[in-house]
């Protein structure tokens, strides 16, 4: 419906060669195109729906898509804990924006000198280190997990945010170094060059010139090492178990351990954690691709 | 304020300071100061711990128990290169990995085609398809438990209201393998879509109007004008998305456990089994440095790949 709507609004703009057949065909492109909307948003959609229905709807058979009792019952939850004062949700997700920026931030400080090196110096099997570096991001962390799991426990960083800090930067400094790359490639070393001649040092004129030309890609890179952290997972449940330092991914899964489920307060959560990642997405949606290649493809 | 007769060069570049340090570091030095602490972590915290598993693979070391751990050569590689159970879990991941995606590149490059051929509200399109990647493997996970819910699963209810039989979509052994696939489906094929949709729009526009002045048909002018041009990027997403896939833990953890039986355990997850609730971590690391192998040769051959690509 919609689609036949959009198609006959705009005749005129099709190609010249296009008749009664172009037509046709540009409307099944555009049902084509609302049919997998729908489908792509519907469980999103239904997320956003369950987090505000009341108990007894969430459960109801059939599941009622429209005409449902509203409620922030399950908000509320999500902060206050039963007893009231802060819930463990709350608590996680504050552990969580203290691991994710922490591990962004010394991510960044470690990120971006080495990226710039990489990009303004030969050196020796430079490939060979960024090849090397790029792979350590690949591991499957299910085995990474296991050596850490005993290091930790010998140094005991076990179920410790300084732990799970450490082993996030880890992650995120492969990724920050081919995103800065990228970013250090396109300022020009000629604008270094004239600085040292005016009497800078090398470290100056990276300081000075270059460190404040990169800030908006630094700005970019922070935001997807942000969001890995925030979004990690297997880390997270493997090295960290007390209600002080579980972050919230683990929080909120384990939200579904017992015998009865709280979806509503499942939804909620959910809602909640993944709402700061969407912003930050549509913020740095320029760099995705980058961002989601670990800065190995761009355009 | 109008004054100032200073030449406006000088405060483009920051004038240095009156004292030099009386040791300049040379750029070796400076290179090796910048790059040494990266490098220091990720010895830390990848190789070193790599190297310790390598050690237990040939030990037969478990985490829980206080004897220490005897040399036990390559048994624990032969043990799991022979077990029927790791190469029924290779078969599952080998399904799985292939059945996703393909599915994930089938869907994304048609998306994306669609989305390059709208001339108005691409920007929006793209933002509202991007949503499933951009969440959080568990809250995916979690949503879609719920939604497959053999009960109270909307799926099941939108089923029944047309007429079909409800599915116990997690909880029977062909259903939960779609149903991971499927899941898997709809979180990455924006994925592909975005990589395509960037090869898409960067095929140049006077290619298309050449061809529509030779009146080529529209299938030729997809074979021999856009594949070529966006295929060497599609395969950079599929080998990425298969490295990824390979490695896939926490969607089967939240999604099905593994469950029914053992039909959705892949190899990640059978890693996970063996070290943290069979304790067998000689055994695990064997299997982990294995799996490492694996990973490595795949990394090994999208990067070349990726670099030939760059260079041309």
């Amino acid at each position: 419906m919609a689609g036949s709507l959009v198609a006959r609004a705009r005749p005129a703009r099709s190609s010249p060669r296009s008749g009664p057949r172009g037509r046709v065909r540009k409307t099944v492109e555009v049902a084509l195109l609302a049919v997998l909307v729908v489908a792509m948003l519907f469980p999103v959609l239904w997320m956003l729906e369950t987090s505000v229905k009341e108990n007894r709807d969430v459960y109801a058979v059939p599941a009622k898509l429209v005409g449902f009792d509203l409620t922030l019952a399950h908000y509320r939850d999500v902060f206050v804990g039963p007893s009231g004062g802060a819930s463990d949700l709350s608590v996680a997700l504050l552990n969580s924006v203290v691991v994710a920026g922490a591990s962004t931030i010394l991510a960044t400080v470690l990120g971006v000198p080495a990226a710039w090196a990489y990009s303004r110096f030969t050196l020796r099997a430079k490939k060979d280190q960024l090849f090397f570096i790029l792979s350590t991001r690949f591991m499957p962390p299910v085995v990474v997990v296991i050596p850490i799991f005993l290091m930790y426990r010998t140094l005991g960083l076990i179920d410790s945010q300084l732990g799970l800090i450490l082993i996030y930067t880890a992650f995120n400094v492969p990724f920050t170094i081919w995103m800065m790359k990228g970013f250090v490639d396109q300022v020009p070393s000629e604008y270094e060059d004239a600085a040292m001649l005016d009497g800078h040092t090398r470290f100056q004129a990276f300081r000075r010139i270059t460190l404040p030309l990169l800030l908006p890609g630094i700005a970019a890179t922070a935001v997807f090492a942000l969001i890995f952290s925030w979004n990690e997972f297997v880390y997270a449940i493997f090295l960290t178990s007390s209600r002080e330092v579980r972050t919230a991914p683990p929080a909120i899964a384990g939200l579904i351990g017992g015998t009865t489920v709280d979806w509503g307060l499942v939804a909620a959560s959910a809602c909640v954690f993944a709402v700061p990642v969407l912003v930050f997405a549509y913020l740095v949606r320029k760099h995705l691709v980058a961002g989601v290649t670990l800065g190995a493809v761009r355009r | 304020m109008v004054l100032t007769n200073e030449p406006p060069v000088r405060e483009v570049t920051p004038t240095p300071p009156p004292r030099r340090r009386t040791s300049r570091l040379g750029d070796r030095g400076l290179a090796a100061l910048f790059i040494s602490p990266a490098m220091l972590l990720l010895l830390a915290m990848s190789v070193f711990p790599l190297l310790w598993a390598l050690t237990l693979s040939f030990t037969n070391y478990s985490a829980t128990s206080s004897a220490p751990a005897e040399f036990v050569g390559f048994a624990n590689y032969a043990e799991i290169l022979t077990s029927p159970a790791v190469r029924q879990r290779a078969l599952t991941t080998l399904v799985y990995v292939v059945g996703a995606v393909t599915l994930q590149t089938v869907l994304g490059f048609g998306i994306a085609y669609l989305i390059s051929r709208r001339e108005r509200g691409r920007g929006l399109l793209t933002t509202v398809f991007l949503v499933p990647m951009m969440l959080s493997p568990v809250v995916v996970g979690l949503f879609w438990r719920f939604m497959l819910d053999a009960q109270f699963g909307v799926v099941n209810s939108l089923l029944t209201s047309v007429g079909l039989q409800p599915v116990e979509w997690l909880t029977r052994q062909e259903t939960a393998m779609i149903s991971l696939i499927v899941v898997d489906t709809w979180q990455w094929t924006p994925f592909i879509m975005l990589i395509a949709l960037a090869g898409l729009t960067a095929v140049p526009r006077y290619l298309y109007e050449a061809a529509s002045i030779d009146r080529a048909s529209e299938w030729f002018r997809f074979r021999n004008i856009t594949l070529p041009l966006v295929w060497p990027l599609l395969l950079i997403a599929v080998m990425f998305r298969a490295i990824e896939a390979f490695r896939l833990f926490d969607l089967v953890y939240i999604l099905t456990n593994g469950g029914p039986g053992v039909s959705t355990e892949t190899l990640s997850f059978h890693v996970y089994k063996v070290a943290f609730l069979g304790f067998n971590t000689g055994t695990a690391s064997a299997y982990g440095i294995l799996m490492v192998v694996v990973v490595i040769v795949l990394a090994q051959i999208y990067l070349r790949y990726l670099n030939k690509l760059k260079e041309d």
